[in-house]
C-alpha cells in the first residue's frame, strides 16, 4: 500500500504532481498551489483515498531555495488508516495559496496560523488574521529572515474592540426590528 | 386576551445579544484562552475563540538550539504530561535517524508515557469536577496525580519538567524499587478511581451538567480534527497505540473505549476507563519488560563512556563533537506521531544535515481541538461551557507552543 496513493494522485492529476517519494515510510507528493483544491478533494472522497481527517498544516521556509516556502499538508484516513503528505511550493512574490476551508472545516484554523507564522497569504479564507500572536506584531516570525532577538515595539492601548464587537453591532442594527421569539 | 398580553412583553422586553468576554484567565477555563461570547439571553449564539496568550516561541528557539537541546523546551507542551511529549520528539528524530532503541528503552518508554498519562487525565477528571463544585472529588483526583508525580520525580528527578527523553534512549534507568513504588501508587489510585466513580459517575448535579451538553458527532469530530478521548467519545476507535503501534503497544494487551454520544459525560466515562488500560499496561510492562542497555550504541548519538572521553583523544573529540556540534541528522523531513494525553501529538521535522533542526513543527492537539470549538459551545447555554472546556482538555502552553 506504500505506492497507492501517491499513484492515485498521479493518475487523476497528471500535470499536477511535481514530485513524489516515499522515504522513511512518508508517502509525499510535491505539488504547485493551483492544484490543491482538486487534490485535496480528490484525497477526501475518492474511495481509494478517503481521507477524512486533516492532520495538520504547516509551513517550511528554505530561505535561499527558488521557491522559497513549502506548506505542508499532512492527510489521513482514520477508516483506511493511511496518510499522504502533500507539500505545496510557494514563491516568495505571490505568496499565495488557495484556502481549503470549503474541503476541510479545520482549515481555516490551521491557516491562520500559517499565515500568522510565515505571512503565505490564503486566498479565499473568510477571517485570515493573526492567531497565536498579536494584530500589531511585525512580520512573521518563523520566517529565517527574521532574528531570534528581534524585538517589537510596545503596542499602544487599542482604540478599536474586536471584529467581533463590531459585527455584534450591526447585528443589533439588523436584528432591531424583530421580536426576541423570532430570531431563532 | 393572553396573546396580546404575550405580545406587549416581546415589545418591552426585547432582548438584544449580549458580548461577553470569558477569559483570558477565568476561574473555572483552567487554560489561558479568550471566548468572546455573544449571548442571547443565557444562550451562546456566537463564540469566537482567541489563543495565544502563552506564546513563547517555541518552534523558533528549537531551530536555534541543537537537537538534543529541544527536550526541556517539548516538557512545557503539555506540562501535564511532559513525559509523552519527550518520547514524542525523540521518536521523530530517532525516525528521520534511522535508530531503533533497545528493548529495555522502549518499555521503559511505554510506563513512562502512561504514567504520564494517568496524570494527564487524573487532572483532567479532578479539575473539571471541581468545575463544576465537586471539592472532593477533585483532591481524590489530585492525590492520585501526586502519587504518580511521586514516581516521576524518583525516575527522573523532576516532577514536571523532566527532561527525561534522549535521542536514541533515556536519561536514566528505572530505580530498583520502580516496582514496589508502583504497587503501592497503583492500589491507591484504582481505590481512587473507584471512589471518583461512586462520588461523579450516577451524581444528579453532575449527570444534569454533562448528560447531553457539548455534544459531536464522528463526522464532526473529524472534519474539525479532533483526536484522542474526544473522538472516541463520539464512537470512532482511533488510537494512535493501538492503529500505529510505537514502542512496545504491540505486545500489551489493552482495549480502546469509546462512547457513543459524544457529549461531555461520554469524555469523562472514556478518560476513567483508560484509567484502568494505563494501570493495566502498565502492569503488564513491568511483567515483560528485562534488563538490558537502555540506550543505543549508535556512536552518531550516544556520548562515549567518561572512561573513553577522559582516556583517549577519539573519546574527547567524539564527546566535544556531540556536545558542542549537536547530533548530526541527516538532511530530510519526517512527520511522527503518538498519542498525546488529549490527542495525536505529531512532530513534523526538517533537518538540513546540521546539529540544529531547520524546523521543528508540533501538531499539538489543544491548538487544533480549539479551532473547532465553537461547533461545541453555539446553541447551548453558557453554564455548558465549563464543563465542555474542560473535557475538551486544552492546556495552554501545549495549544500556544
Amino acid at each position: 500500500m506504500a505506492k497507492k496513493l501517491i499513484d492515485l494522485v498521479k493518475r487523476k492529476h497528471k500535470d499536477a504532481v511535481v514530485d513524489s517519494h516515499n522515504r522513511l515510510g512518508d508517502d509525499t507528493v510535491i505539488i504547485r498551489p493551483e492544484h490543491l483544491i482538486e487534490i485535496a478533494t480528490t484525497l477526501r472522497d475518492d474511495a481509494g483515498a478517503k481521507m477524512n481527517l486533516l492532520r495538520d498544516i504547516t509551513a517550511v521556509d528554505y530561505l535561499n531555495r527558488v521557491p522559497r516556502f513549502e506548506v505542508v499538508y499532512i492527510f489521513y484516513s482514520i477508516e483506511l488508516k493511511h496518510q499522504l503528505l502533500v507539500r505545496v511550493l510557494v514563491d516568495e512574490d505571490s505568496c499565495k495559496v488557495p484556502t481549503l476551508n470549503e474541503v476541510y472545516p479545520i482549515a481555516g484554523w490551521l491557516e491562520r496560523e500559517v499565515f500568522d507564522m510565515y505571512g503565505v497569504d490564503f486566498t479565499g479564507h473568510p477571517d485570515l488574521r493573526r492567531v497565536l500572536l498579536y494584530e500589531e506584531f511585525e512580520g512573521h516570525p518563523l520566517r529565517k529572515d527574521y532574528a531570534v532577538q528581534a524585538s517589537q515595539p510596545r503596542v499602544a492601548l487599542r482604540a478599536r474592540e474586536r471584529d467581533a464587537v463590531e459585527e455584534f453591532k450591526e447585528y443589533v442594527q439588523d436584528e432591531r426590528a424583530k421580536g426576541s421569539r423570532e430570531q431563532y | 386576551m393572553a396573546q396580546d398580553f404575550i405580545d406587549t412583553i416581546d415589545q418591552d422586553i426585547h432582548s438584544e445579544p449580549m458580548i461577553l468576554q470569558m477569559g483570558p484567565s477565568h476561574p473555572a477555563t483552567h487554560g489561558t484562552v479568550r471566548f468572546t461570547l455573544t449571548l442571547d439571553g443565557e444562550t451562546i449564539i456566537k463564540a469566537d475563540t482567541e489563543v495565544g496568550y502563552l506564546h513563547r516561541g517555541f518552534e523558533k528557539e528549537v531551530e536555534n538550539k541543537t537537537w538534543t537541546q529541544a527536550f526541556p523546551y517539548t516538557d512545557r507542551l503539555n506540562y501535564v504530561s511532559p513525559l509523552l511529549n519527550n518520547f514524542g520528539y525523540a521518536l521523530a528524530v530517532e525516525k528521520l535517524l534511522e535508530i531503533e532503541v533497545p528493548d529495555r528503552c522502549d518499555w521503559i518508554r511505554t510506563i513512562m508515557g502512561e504514567l504520564s498519562r494517568l496524570s494527564d487525565h487524573l487532572t483532567c477528571l479532578g479539575a473539571g469536577a471541581l468545575e463544576l463544585n465537586a471539592m472532593t472529588a477533585f483532591l481524590y483526583a489530585i492525590e492520585g496525580r501526586e502519587l504518580v508525580w511521586d514516581i516521576v520525580e524518583a525516575v527522573t528527578g523532576a516532577r514536571m519538567t523532566v527532561s527525561y527523553g534522549r535521542i536514541g534512549g533515556v536519561k536514566d534507568d528505572l530505580p530498583e524499587n520502580f516496582g514496589e513504588m508502583w504497587q503501592k501508587a497503583r492500589a491507591r489510585i484504582l481505590d481512587i478511581h473507584a471512589t471518583t466513580h461512586k462520588l461523579l459517575s450516577r451524581n444528579r448535579i453532575f449527570l444534569d451538567r454533562m448528560e447531553g451538553t457539548g455534544v459531536l458527532t464522528p463526522d464532526q469530530a473529524i472534519a474539525w480534527g479532533y483526536t484522542g478521548p474526544t473522538l472516541r467519545s463520539t464512537g470512532v476507535a482511533y488510537d494512535v497505540r493501538k492503529d500505529h503501534p510505537y514502542f512496545k503497544y504491540n505486545e500489551v494487551d489493552f482495549t480502546v473505549p469509546v462512547g457513543t454520544r459524544g457529549d461531555n459525560y461520554d469524555r469523562y466515562l472514556v478518560r476513567m476507563e483508560e484509567l484502568v488500560q494505563s494501570v493495566s499496561i502498565i502492569d503488564q510492562a513491568l511483567e515483560k519488560m528485562e534488563p538490558g542497555p537502555i540506550n543505543t550504541d549508535d556512536p552518531r548519538v550516544m556520548l562515549p563512556e567518561k572512561q573513553k572521553v577522559y582516556n583517549s583523544i577519539e573519546g574527547m573529540i567524539a564527546h566535544f563533537k556531540i556536545v558542542f556540534e549537536g547530533i548530526q541528522v541527516p538532511a530530510g523531513e519526517v512527520y511522527s506521531y503518538t498519542e498525546g494525553g488529549c490527542g495525536e501529538l505529531g512532530f513534523y521535522i526538517v533537518s538540513n544535515g546540521t546539529g540544529k533542526p531547520w524546523k521543528v513543527h508540533v501538531r499539538s492537539p489543544s491548538f487544533i481541538h480549539m479551532g473547532g470549538i465553537h461547533k461545541l459551545l453555539e446553541g447551548s447555554m453558557i453554564s455548558d461551557l465549563i464543563p465542555t472546556f474542560d473535557t475538551i482538555n486544552m492546556i495552554g502552553g501545549e495549544c500556544d507552543r
